[in-house]
């Protein structure tokens, strides 16, 4: 498959800030990338480096097999994009900006653009500051899916949405997706991400931390395993990936009850000892995105908290 | 203020919980623009004694002047009559209506920006939602512009004793009083409209009205007694006699009105939500008509370029028609011929009249074309160029639709105000188009610097708005100083031929045209390698 975003080693200071540390992004065409990383990682920041608004200080960027900064125009024809706050002109009617935003692009078809506004429930005759936060995104939203473009760049594009319009975004997700487009979704709503993107990017003080699928993502994360076994867990300790190990015993020591946390690629090797003890019952969570996530941005967190202890 | 007692009977001190710290924070927002205002509004006016006694250094030159004025009816429209011909007088006379008017409008900007301006942007909800009380944001903005004025009223009373402390003193106050009744009159249109654009437009309309009501009174009447006169509260100010027996129960009148306007804006303010206005915005299009970045920047700069369009028009028309009976007045007076003279050329008073209205009108239109390519910058700053720049559309391309507004635009204005001084004066009419389109190299070099300065240091492009009125300065008060020719060298206004009259120099315009051209390209090359804004 080739790439519709390639970015690699991206710099970009803005006076001492360092908002992008050499940033490494690969979307696939046809994809759904979910872009993640807690607030100020810098994803913000890269998307206007692939939209040409930024000029990265250095690294390489390629969108669509172009250079966003020289060829911006080139490289837009074939772009929607959506911000994470709409702000729209007071005296425009949000029909209006829709079809200027389609016309600056490839183009918009006029059929989905009606179908869109009756999914999203817009009203398109109202004015820009009469719109409320989620209507705003709507109209952005219902600008990019009904444009003829190939690649949508979504920078949380579904704050303000309820919880029906959130569906509905996610079916114009997917039906953009059936119909090969490629799409870099950034997002905090991680049923969002976990519903829709086939990978994704975890971005920190900008830099790329994690890449790849949800499958492959989740073998990074610990697993809970909570056992009741007939006789007392053996050599559990020494086994490597064992975290949180909670041993209790049970039935006047006959039995026990193990509580523990394991790296999931670890976790052949644990089952293995704990059926030697004999397993009357057994539960395995495996790890939500949330612990995935969680992982990542408390670590960014503690550091920050180290730092300022510092 | 009676308005905030009455703001508590109906609802308690809890009305207006809340009201000091705002005003301490509008205070802090105000910290620059409340402090340059007042100090230009204040020069203006300490600057004038010292200017007349120069213009006219004896007693008989003054009583000449007081004598033609009074029969001249188009000098009496457009500065008022005068009373008395005491330097004090005089300086009331001559900038009294316009200082009053530049205290309008600042009253009128504070009283939107910490209302209108706090709801339409959503701020409000936000400070709403603290302890505040329903009535404290407009109690705050009310004083805000109170305490510009006081501060006004200050300097002015003490800034002219030496001239008579009574009249010093009444003209401080007419002034403030001025300020204020336009404070509470903006505040009644705040409640009206839901932009505060169109509050500030439809309050600027009130002002210019009040000044036409004063011109279209005072050129009927010598002595300021039209009931047109009296219907304008900038004729009032007129009518206060300052330095002529002071009229104190005029400023009764000051009081009244701001009182009754204060209640009114307390009782429609505490009758409508938050937000909310009693003139709902209609519904627009469902479909769209705009297909381009060009289209777009017309849309958004088209209200704008119609009104300057219009107020560009009949100011060539009224100083047309004014032209004929100025130049009667000023024909006798040696130092004022001396000043038109070095403002406008050295040929025959009429012609030195026209073409220095003609350059007062082409400085004004710097101001017009800063203010149409920093609309680039608004654009930026908001973030809707983000998403626009984020179509198909290059940066040079979106620049440009904003640009030739400008710099077309700004053709247009001057063209227009050509056809007025037609319609008005109805002489010379190809010579008068000439010297208003002469104007338009010196327009562009200030146009082209705020693109400079937007392409290339685009934290410092409101600094255009320094460089425009720095060119007004130097263009407006420099001839009157006798500023050294460098100052005025500053200026690209300085360089030009004084049409009609003087001799055509295709030199300099040639040149100030071929660098205003320069300093675009350099602002959009700076453009198209700097980040936009985020």
């Amino acid at each position: 498959m080739t790439k519709a975003i390639t970015v690699s080693g991206l710099h970009k200071s803005f006076g001492r800030t360092h908002a992008l540390d050499g940033l490494d992004l690969d979307v696939e065409t046809g994809e759904v990338h979910g872009f993640l990383g807690p607030n100020g990682a810098g994803k913000s920041t890269t998307i206007r480096v692939l939209l040409g608004l930024l000029r990265a200080d250095s690294g390489g960027a390629r969108v669509l097999g172009r250079d966003p900064w020289t060829d911006a125009v080139e490289v837009h024809r074939r772009i929607a994009y959506v911000p994470g706050d709409v702000t729209l002109w007071r005296n425009l009617s949000g029909g209006e900006v829709i079809d200027l935003y389609g016309r600056l692009r490839g183009g918009l078809d006029t059929g989905r653009r009606a179908e869109l506004i009756e999914r999203f429930e817009l009203d398109p005759t109202k004015k820009g500051r009469t719109y409320s936060k989620g209507n705003r995104q709507k109209v952005a939203l219902v600008a990019a899916f009904a444009s003829d473009v190939d690649l949508l760049i979504l920078d949380e594009p579904t704050s303000g949405l309820d919880p029906l319009m959130e569906e509905v975004f996610q079916r114009c997700v997917e039906e953009e997706r059936d119909r090969g487009r490629t799409i870099l979704l950034s997002s905090h709503i991680l049923s969002e991400v976990e519903e829709l993107c086939d990978r994704v990017s975890i971005i920190r003080k900008g830099r790329t931390v994690e890449s790849g699928s949800l499958a492959d993502l989740r073998h990074l994360t610990r697993t809970s395993v909570t056992a009741e076994l007939a006789g007392p867990p053996n050599g559990l300790s020494h086994l490597p990936g064992v975290h949180d190990l909670a041993v209790q015993s049970v039935e006047r020591g006959q039995g026990s009850r193990v509580r523990l946390q394991v790296d999931t690629d670890e976790l052949d090797a644990v089952l293995r000892s704990l059926s030697e003890s004999g397993v009357r019952s057994l539960t395995s969570t495996p790890p939500t995105l949330e612990e995935l996530f969680l992982r990542h941005y408390q670590a960014d967190a503690s550091e920050d908290m180290s730092e300022v202890a510092r | 203020m009676t308005a905030t007692a009455f703001a508590v009977r109906r609802g308690g001190t809890r009305q207006l919980a809340g009201t000091a710290t705002l005003l301490r924070f509008a205070l802090r927002r105000d910290r620059v623009m409340i402090p340059v205002w007042v100090a230009v509004n204040a020069l203006m006016i300490l600057s004038m004694p010292n200017t007349l006694e120069n213009l006219y250094d004896t007693p008989a030159d003054r009583a000449n002047l007081v004598q033609d004025t009074a029969a001249n009816a188009s000098f009496r429209a457009l500065i008022g009559p005068v009373f008395d011909d005491s330097i004090g007088a005089l300086t009331a006379w001559r900038v009294g209506v316009y200082a009053g008017a530049v205290a309008a409008v600042l009253s009128m900007l504070l009283v939107v920006r910490h209302t209108r301006d706090e709801e339409e942007s959503g701020r409000q909800e936000l400070v709403a939602s603290g302890m505040v009380g329903r009535r404290a944001s407009l109690t705050a903005a009310l004083l805000t512009a109170a305490v510009a004025n006081a501060v006004l009223a200050l300097l002015v009373a003490a800034g002219l004793t030496a001239h008579g402390a009574p009249g010093a003193l009444a003209l401080g106050l007419g002034l403030a009083g001025v300020g204020m009744v336009f404070a509470t009159l903006a505040a009644i249109v705040a409640q009206f409209t839901e932009s505060a654009r169109l509050a500030r437009g439809l309050t600027a309309g009130l002002v210019g009205a009040a000044f036409v009501l004063r011109a279209a009174g005072d050129s009927a009447s010598d002595d300021g007694s039209s009931a047109l006169t009296w219907v304008s509260p900038l004729g009032w100010l007129e009518n206060l006699r300052a330095f002529a027996g002071e009229r104190w129960w005029v400023l009764s009148l000051f009081v009244a009105a701001a009182l009754v306007q204060g209640v009114v804006a307390y009782e429609l303010a505490g009758r409508r939500d938050v937000g909310m206005s009693f003139l709902p915005a209609r519904p627009g299009p469902a479909l769209g008509r705009l297909g381009s970045a060009g289209a777009l920047a017309w849309r958004l700069q088209r209200g704008s370029v119609l009104g300057w369009s219009i107020g560009f028009f009949l100011a060539g028309v009224v100083y047309g028609g004014l032209t004929d009976g100025v130049a009667d007045l000023v024909g006798d007076n040696a130092n004022a011929r001396e000043i038109f003279e070095r403002m406008g050329g050295r040929s025959g008073i009429t012609d030195a009249f026209l073409a220095s209205m003609v350059g007062m009108l082409g400085l004004i239109a710097a101001l017009y074309v800063v203010g149409s390519v920093l609309r680039l910058h608004g654009e930026e700053t908001s973030m809707r160029a983000e998403p626009v720049l984020a179509n198909a559309v290059g940066r040079l391309r979106w620049a440009a639709g904003h640009l030739v507004i400008a710099f077309a635009g700004s053709a247009l204005i001057m063209l227009l105000a050509g056809l007025g001084f037609a319609v008005g004066y109805g002489k010379e009419v190809g010579p008068i188009l000439g010297a208003c389109l002469v104007q338009l190299p010196a327009v562009w070099v200030v146009g082209g610097l705020a693109v400079l300065l937007y392409g290339v240091l685009p934290r410092a492009a409101m600094g255009a708005w320094g460089v425009a009125g720095a060119v007004l300065l130097i263009g407006w008060v420099g001839p009157a100083l006798d500023a050294p020719q460098v100052v005025l060298d500053l200026s690209p206004f300085g360089h030009l031929p004084k049409l009609p009259g003087g001799g055509m120099e295709w030199g300099s315009v040639v040149v100030l045209t071929g660098l205003a051209v320069l300093l675009v390209a350099g602002g959009l090359v700076g453009l198209r390698r700097r980040d936009v804004t985020t």
